[in-house]
């Protein structure tokens, strides 16, 4: 390897006798008279300097950041709405409830942040009757956090569908939650409680979903997670349907506004 | 410190003192995020642009930053135009930015880029650190494509996303985990090294008549 030219030793860094140049600033010089390369600078000129180059990085970072973060959120709405049409067998409406207290609110919790209440999303056909819900659910995986939303409808106990939002599965191995058409294709009207049997192995049953070779822990999961929010949000959706059912004439024109035009 | 001309300048980073293949820098998103060209070529362009704009920065302001805090004001410039890279990518290209996740937070501590900062553009004037800067961001990149194309293509069969053999490949998925960015790594130095081997054995054979020539001639003298 060549000896990189431009790295050459600097003057200023080579250890003194007496204390280095740049010892603590203001402190008496002891030891015998050296004549420093820099003279010491001021402490209050450093934290001036530090400090305005802070706040002027700062008010940069928060300029980006007013552009950006519009783009962003915009971003991840359009996936949810995507995910939300897939799921739910492209519903005519959507509507989100927000779940407060065992129940579902159209508003959130006071003082819950809009973004990280916990939430589901109810499906309206043309004719204004439920479909289902679309229910997200996160988990950890074999590698990190796996992300899925599905499609339920609670008066058939039945699994609409599933699509995976997020997640860093092994290419080639576990990403195949996702890859795999047919296991995906598995989902759809599957009754819950979810069973995941070895491909070839099921006995036909309607709660029966073919897991992966090679992707045991990461189909488990997903699986698992879809069971675990069911079971948590059973109670809360069997109560609301009747409320849903009744007032969609009117909440589904409502709730044209919430689906937005990006889909 | 050498002389160098602005040319020198310029070329430096990009061949002769790639910072990947011969200095060795920058290998953490250069093992980490080259699975596929895409990737290599976002990771490449961020890169890109925080070098030559804190290059920009640290050699404007190297009169006003004290020298006792040099790292701490080069890092807080490196930092702001890392987080407005990564803000960016995130509104412009959120699946890239996905695929990419902390490694982009990480440019802050590529060593790659501080060593600009301390061994040239804190010392040079305005004009030449910007073409060090972009010499060596230019560099970077084309030592990340080189290992994103030859991972995507032995890993998934493909570049940039389009097919290249069909569906009778079978992928070597290898190449696209973490273990094969080592490997691509390793040939591809392997072979850098090997090229550079071979050219100074030449030099020197060519070099050595004229070599024996020039004392002959002297005491003819």
């Amino acid at each position: 390897m060549k000896e990189l030219p431009q790295v050459s030793p600097d003057p200023g860094t080579e250890p003194v006798p007496g204390g280095p140049p740049g010892g603590p600033p203001g402190g008496p010089p002891d030891g015998p008279p050296q004549a420093p390369e820099r003279p010491a600078t001021s402490s209050t000129r450093l934290i001036v300097t530090l400090a305005s180059a802070g706040a002027l990085a700062g008010l940069v970072i928060v300029l980006v950041f007013g552009w950006a973060n519009p783009r962003i959120m915009a971003y991840r709405a359009k996936i949810l709405r995507e995910a939300i049409q897939v799921v739910l067998d492209s519903p005519e409406t959507v509507r989100t409830y927000y779940v407060v207290d065992g129940a579902l609110s159209e508003t959130p919790a006071a003082g819950a942040d809009t973004i990280t209440a916990e939430k589901v999303h109810l499906g309206f056909d043309a004719e204004g009757k439920p479909i289902g819900y679309a229910i997200t659910g996160q988990e950890p995986g074999f590698q990190d956090y796996i992300l899925v939303i599905f499609g339920y409808d609670p008066d058939t106990d039945r699994v609409l569908a599933m699509k995976v939002l997020e997640s860093k599965e092994t290419p080639g191995l576990g990403d195949k939650i996702f890859k795999d058409t047919a296991f995906v294709a598995g989902f759809r009207q599957a009754a819950a409680p979810l069973k995941g049997v070895k491909p070839g192995r099921g006995t036909g049953s309607d709660n029966e979903v073919d897991m992966i070779t090679g992707a045991t822990i990461s189909s488990r999961t997903v699986i698992g997670i879809i069971n675990h929010r069911i079971e948590a949000l059973d109670p809360v959706l069997g109560a609301a349907a009747v409320e849903a059912t009744t007032g969609t004439a009117a909440s589904a024109t409502e709730a044209l506004a919430t689906r937005g035009d990006g889909s | 410190m050498k002389a160098t001309t602005p040319q020198q300048d310029l070329i430096r980073g990009i061949w002769k003192e790639n910072p990947v293949l011969v200095q060795l820098l920058g290998l953490c998103p250069a093992l980490a995020v080259t699975n596929t060209v895409a990737n290599s070529l976002a990771m490449g362009i961020a890169t890109f642009f925080v070098l030559v704009g804190s290059s920009l920065l640290v050699s404007t302001f190297k009169k006003v930053i004290p020298h006792e805090v040099r790292i701490s004001a080069y890092i807080l410039i490196i930092a702001t135009f890392v987080t407005i890279a990564d803000l960016v990518l995130a509104a412009l290209v959120p699946l890239i930015h996905k695929e990419l996740g902390a490694f982009i937070a990480l440019i802050v501590v590529n060593c790659m880029i501080l060593g600009r900062q301390e061994a040239f553009a804190s010392k040079r004037p305005i004009g030449r650190s910007l073409l060090d800067a972009v010499g060596t961001g230019t560099g970077f990149m084309i030592a990340l494509l080189m290992m994103g194309t030859f991972r995507e293509i032995l890993g998934n069969g493909s570049i940039l996303g389009i097919s290249l053999f069909g569906d009778g490949f079978e992928p070597w998925v290898i190449f696209i985990l973490p273990p094969g960015g080592f490997l691509t790594l390793g040939f591809i130095l392997l072979a850098f090294g090997w090229w550079e081997e071979r050219k100074s054995v030449v030099v020197r054979v060519r070099q050595w008549p004229h070599g024996v020539a020039t004392p002959s001639r002297e005491e003819a003298a």
